[in-house]
C-alpha cells in the first residue's frame, strides 16, 4: 500500500463575472482597471460560500468512492464563514462522513491550503480529505475585485492506489506583508505592486523554489509540471526562470477564467494538473503567503486508471454574468431595498438543527425496513399508505441520487436575493421526494421531468444574529462541458 | 361509516360583514357587523348562545390565540368560546364545532364566527412569517401563489393541455368571478375585467398572473345553528339544514410518499367522497345546484371542479371555458364573486361561502340570485398548499331536500 494522493476534485461557481462589466461600471473612478478588464472571474452565487463550495469540491473528488475510510478532514480558507463554529465540521455533516473523524480548519494566510495538504501528507496513518475554498470579498473598484475568483478544491490523501506520492517538501516562513486583512476587516490592504513582485515573488518565492529543488535533488529541467498559483501576469514565469524550470511546463493559473482563489488556488491548480498529467511525471506545487511551501509529487501508474474530466467539467460549467450590480448585491457591497418580505426572522432553532442534523445537513432520508418506502425527512411512522409501520426507518442518503422535477414555479412574490425564486417538487430515482428550491436555475431549463442533482447551499441568512442556515437544493443537470451555449 | 350529521342541525341565522380594505375598522367592528346581521336573522338574544367557535388565523391577544376576542367583542354571556385554526379552512372548522355541539345535544344554540383583519400587516398578500422550526430548515418558504402555481405545470403534463389553453381557462375563472362580484355590494372587488387584462397582467408566480390570484381582505362572517326542531319553535318555516360537513387533512403522503403528481388535491377527493356519502348524494352533477369553492387562485378552482367529481378528470379546463360554471351556467361556481372578488379574510372565508349558499337557498341573494332555485349547495374551503393541506366541504340544503 502506497501513501499519497488518492483522488482529487474541484468546484467553481457557475457564474463568471465579466471583467469588462466591472470596468464598465467603475472605469469612471478607477481608470487604471482597464488593463485588467479582460476575461472573467468566478463569483459565488448568493447561496454559496466556502463551506458549500468545499462540499461540492469534495463530492467531485470522492464520486461514488466509499467514504467510511475517511478519518480526517481539513478545510483551508481565509474566508471561512464562521470564526467560531468549525467550518470543516459542517462539510463533514454534508458529506455524511462518520462521526469518528478528526477535523480542523486551516487559515491565517494564503498558504493555508498547501500547509494543510502537507500536514495530511505527513500523517500516513490517516485518510484525510483536504478541502480548500475561498470566497474573498474585495472593495468595489479595487484591483482585487478584478483579480479574485471564488472556487474550491479537494484532495483525498491516504493509502492505496494513490495517483501521486510526495517526494519532497520545503517550507519557509517570512513576515513579508505584501497584503493583510485584519480579523474584522472586509477587504485586503496591499502594498506597492513592484515591491510585492520584485522582493516578494521573485526573491522569497522563487528563491524558496530554487532551494527546494536543490534540496529534493530535482533538476529544474526535469520538472514536468510547475504550479505557481499567482495570476499576476509574468509572475509564474519569474519562478520558472529563477529555478531553471522550462516555462512551457507552467500550469495555466486560470486567471482569465476563474481568478485567484487564494488559499484554495494551489489545490485547485494541483487538481487540474493531476487530471492532465501522465504517470511517472514530476509535479512541483508552490504555496505562497508570508513564506512559501514547496511540494514535489511523482505521479504513479494508477493515474492512468482514474476517471478524467471531472475537474475540466467543473471549470467548464459556466454562465457569463454581465450584471455587476447583481454581483454587488450578492456580496453585500450594495444594499437594495429588499421589501417587507425580507423582514422575516430567520432564527434557527439550534436544538432542532442538531437533532435533525443528518436530515438537514446530510440530506439523509429514511427507508422503511418493512415496505421499502423511501421518504424525506424520516418519521416514526412510515408515510407508506395503509402501512402503520412504526420505528422502521433506516438511514437512506439522498444527496447523490438523481432526481426529476414533478412540479415547479417561478415565484416573484416571496423574498429571495435572486428573484424569481424557482422551486418545486422533485422525486428521487428509486423513491423519495421533497419540495426543493432550485439552485443555479435559468427560466428556460425548468420543466416537468427535468433531471436534477442535489447541491449543498445556504438556505437562509439570519442577519439579526449573523448565522447561516444550510440545506440542499436541486440544480438542473446540464449538458457536459463544451456543449452548453 | 358513522351515520353523520345530515339534517340534524339547522342554520338559524347568518351574517357577513362587508369585505375589503376596512382601513378604519378593527376586528371587533367586523365581528359585530356579521354577528348583528346573524342575530337579527336568527331572532334570538345573546344569552341564548350556549357555545361559540371563533376562527381566526393571524391575530392573538396576550400569550396567544384564544376565544377571548370573541367573548369580548360580542359581550357573550361568559359562554364557552373555542378558538380554532385550520389554515384557510378555519371558517368551516368553526362551523363544524358549532354543528357538532348542537348535534350532540350539548348545546341548543351555537355560534360560529370567523374574522380576519389582514390589512394591518402592511403586506399586499399574506405576511411573510416563520413556518415552523423544522419546516424553516428543510421546507421551501415560497409564497401561496408560488405553491399553487405548481398545479398548472403538473396539470398540463398529466393531461396534455397546452400552456395557452390552460392559461385561457384560468383567465375565464377570474373573468367570471369579477363579473359576479359586480353584483355583490359586500364584495371587496366590484369591477368587471376582460380576458386580455388577465392574460397580460404582471406575473406573480409562473404561470399565475396578478388576476389569477385573490387578494386578502378584512371581514367577518357568522352562523348561528340549532336543531331543526328548535328552529321551528322559534318560528322558522323555510329550514336550511346541514347535509354534510367533512374535512380531510393531509398525512404527508403527497409531499413525502409516492404517487401524487401535483396536479390535483388528494384531500379534496377524499373529503368530497365522504361529504357526498354523508349527504346521500350519488349524482353530484345533478344534485348539487350551486358551488362556492376555494378559488384562492384560478388554477385551484379549475382543478377543484375535477376533485369534487363535477368535471371529469382532464376536462375541468374545457368545462370552465364552456361557461358551465358561470352565473348562468349549469352549476354556478362563485356566484358571489368568490375569494377572488368577494374577498379572502382567512378565518371568515369558509363561513362567507356558506353565507352565500344560505342566501341563495332562501332566495335572498338580491341581484345575483340564481333564478332556478337551488336545492343543495356545496362549499369547498381549503387551507394550506396543494402538497399538504386541509380540505373542508360543507353541503347545505332545504330540510326536505
Amino acid at each position: 500500500m502506497t501513501f499519497g494522493i488518492l483522488d482529487f476534485g474541484a468546484y467553481v461557481p457557475r457564474r463568471r463575472l465579466q471583467r469588462n462589466a466591472i470596468h464598465g461600471a467603475n472605469g469612471w473612478f478607477a481608470g487604471g482597471l482597464k488593463g485588467l478588464a479582460r476575461g472573467e472571474r468566478a463569483v459565488a452565487h448568493w447561496d454559496e460560500d466556502v463551506i458549500t463550495m468545499a462540499v461540492e469540491a469534495a463530492r467531485n473528488c470522492l464520486g461514488a468512492r466509499d467514504r467510511t475510510s475517511i478519518n480526517a478532514l481539513s478545510l483551508a480558507s481565509t474566508s471561512h464563514p464562521f470564526a467560531d463554529r468549525q467550518n470543516a465540521v459542517v462539510v463533514k455533516e454534508a458529506l455524511n462522513l462518520s462521526d469518528a473523524v478528526g477535523s480542523s480548519d486551516a487559515s491565517g494566510g494564503l498558504r493555508a491550503g498547501t500547509s494543510a495538504l502537507l500536514a495530511a501528507l505527513l500523517q500516513p496513518d490517516r485518510t484525510t480529505l483536504c478541502a480548500a475554498a475561498e470566497k474573498r470579498l474585495a472593495r468595489p473598484a479595487s484591483e482585487n475585485e478584478m483579480l479574485f475568483g471564488d472556487a474550491a478544491a479537494a484532495l483525498l490523501v491516504g493509502s492505496g492506489d494513490v495517483v501521486a506520492t510526495l517526494v519532497g517538501h520545503h517550507s519557509v516562513a517570512t513576515d513579508f506583508v505584501d497584503h493583510f486583512r485584519s480579523s474584522d476587516a472586509a477587504a485586503d490592504y496591499g502594498w506597492e505592486s513592484r515591491w510585492v513582485r520584485d522582493e516578494g515573488y521573485a526573491k522569497i518565492g522563487a528563491g524558496a523554489l530554487t532551494a527546494a529543488l536543490g534540496k529534493f535533488g530535482i533538476a529544474g529541467e526535469k520538472v514536468d509540471h510547475l504550479i505557481v498559483p499567482v495570476t499576476l501576469r509574468g509572475v509564474p514565469e519569474i519562478f520558472a526562470k529563477k529555478a531553471g524550470v522550462r516555462p512551457e511546463v507552467l500550469c495555466d493559473p486560470l486567471g482569465a477564467t476563474v481568478g485567484d482563489s487564494g488559499a484554495a488556488h494551489p489545490l485547485l491548480l494541483l487538481a487540474a494538473t493531476l487530471e492532465r498529467a501522465e504517470p511517472g511525471q514530476t509535479i512541483v506545487l508552490v504555496g505562497y503567503g508570508q513564506g512559501v511551501d514547496v511540494l514535489a509529487f511523482k505521479t504513479t501508474a494508477a493515474l492512468a486508471g482514474i476517471e478524467r474530466g471531472r475537474v475540466a467539467a467543473a471549470l467548464a460549467r459556466r454562465v457569463a454574468e454581465d450584471n455587476y450590480l447583481r454581483h454587488l448585491t450578492f456580496t453585500g457591497a450594495l444594499r437594495y431595498e429588499l421589501g417587507m418580505r425580507a423582514e422575516q426572522d430567520q432564527k434557527t432553532a439550534l436544538t432542532a438543527m442538531y437533532r435533525n442534523r443528518k436530515a438537514v445537513l446530510g440530506l439523509v432520508g429514511g427507508k422503511c425496513s418493512k415496505t421499502g418506502t423511501v421518504q424525506f425527512p424520516p418519521s416514526d411512522i412510515s408515510v407508506n399508505r395503509n402501512e402503520q409501520a412504526v420505528g422502521t426507518q433506516e438511514d437512506y442518503p439522498l444527496a447523490d441520487i438523481p432526481a426529476r422535477i414533478l412540479t415547479f414555479t417561478a415565484d416573484a412574490l416571496t423574498f429571495t436575493p435572486d428573484p424569481p425564486n424557482r422551486y418545486g417538487m422533485v422525486e428521487f430515482e428509486g423513491g423519495g421526494r421533497m419540495m426543493a428550491e432550485f439552485a443555479d436555475a435559468d427560466g428556460d431549463d425548468i420543466e416537468v421531468g427535468r433531471e436534477m442533482r442535489m447541491v449543498f447551499r445556504i438556505k437562509a441568512i439570519d442577519e439579526l444574529r449573523d448565522f447561516k442556515r444550510y440545506f440542499w437544493k436541486a440544480e438542473p443537470v446540464r449538458a457536459p462541458a463544451g456543449k452548453e451555449s | 361509516m358513522a351515520k353523520g350529521i345530515k339534517d340534524r342541525v339547522a342554520i338559524l341565522g347568518m351574517g357577513c360583514s362587508k369585505f375589503g380594505e376596512r382601513w378604519n375598522d378593527d376586528a371587533d367592528t367586523l365581528m359585530v357587523e356579521a354577528f348583528l346581521e346573524a342575530m337579527v336573522d336568527a331572532g334570538i338574544e345573546t344569552s341564548q348562545i350556549d357555545a361559540a367557535w371563533l376562527s381566526v388565523a393571524f391575530d392573538a391577544v396576550n400569550v396567544g390565540p384564544s376565544g377571548i376576542p370573541l367573548g369580548i367583542a360580542l359581550r357573550l354571556d361568559n359562554a364557552p368560546v373555542t378558538k380554532v385554526e385550520n389554515y384557510c379552512a378555519s371558517g368551516t372548522e368553526a362551523l363544524r364545532g358549532a354543528v357538532y355541539a348542537v348535534a350532540s345535544g350539548a348545546a341548543d344554540i351555537a355560534l360560529a364566527l370567523g374574522v380576519e383583519k389582514l390589512k394591518d400587516t402592511g403586506y399586499g398578500g399574506l405576511p411573510a412569517r416563520t413556518r415552523g422550526t423544522m419546516f424553516d430548515m428543510v421546507g421551501v418558504n415560497g409564497s401561496a401563489p408560488g405553491n399553487f402555481a405548481q398545479l398548472a405545470g403538473a396539470y398540463r403534463a398529466r393531461h396534455g393541455v397546452s400552456p395557452m389553453d390552460l392559461k385561457r381557462a384560468m383567465a375565464h375563472v377570474s373573468v367570471k368571478s369579477h363579473a359576479n362580484g359586480v353584483k355583490n355590494e359586500k364584495a371587496h372587488l366590484r369591477k368587471a375585467i376582460d380576458m386580455d387584462t388577465v392574460l397580460n397582467a404582471p406575473m406573480i408566480a409562473e404561470p399565475l398572473g396578478l388576476f389569477d390570484c385573490c387578494g386578502v381582505s378584512d371581514g367577518a362572517a357568522c352562523a348561528i345553528v340549532t336543531t331543526p326542531e328548535i328552529a321551528r319553535s322559534l318560528g322558522k318555516s323555510d329550514i336550511i339544514t346541514v347535509k354534510a360537513l367533512q374535512i380531510a387533512v393531509s398525512n404527508g403522503w403527497e409531499l413525502q410518499g409516492s404517487g401524487w403528481d401535483g396536479s390535483y388535491f388528494h384531500t379534496t377527493r377524499r373529503a368530497a367522497a365522504r361529504a357526498y356519502d354523508e349527504a346521500g348524494i350519488t349524482r353530484p352533477t345533478e344534485q348539487i345546484s350551486l358551488m362556492e369553492v376555494h378559488d384562492c387562485f384560478s388554477i385551484t378552482e379549475l382543478v377543484t371542479m375535477e376533485d369534487l367529481f363535477i368535471s371529469e378528470e382532464g376536462k375541468g379546463w374545457s368545462d370552465v371555458l364552456s361557461g358551465r360554471f358561470d352565473a348562468d351556467g349549469e352549476i354556478p361556481c362563485q356566484i358571489d364573486g368568490g375569494l377572488k372578488c368577494f374577498g379572502h379574510p382567512i378565518g371568515a372565508s369558509g363561513l362567507r361561502m356558506i353565507y352565500e349558499n344560505y342566501l341563495q337557498l332562501l332566495g335572498r341573494a338580491g341581484p345575483r340570485q340564481r333564478e332556478k332555485a337551488p336545492v343543495m349547495a356545496l362549499t369547498h374551503n381549503l387551507g394550506g398548499m396543494p402538497n399538504q393541506n386541509v380540505s373542508a366541504i360543507s353541503i347545505i340544503g332545504h330540510a326536505d331536500a
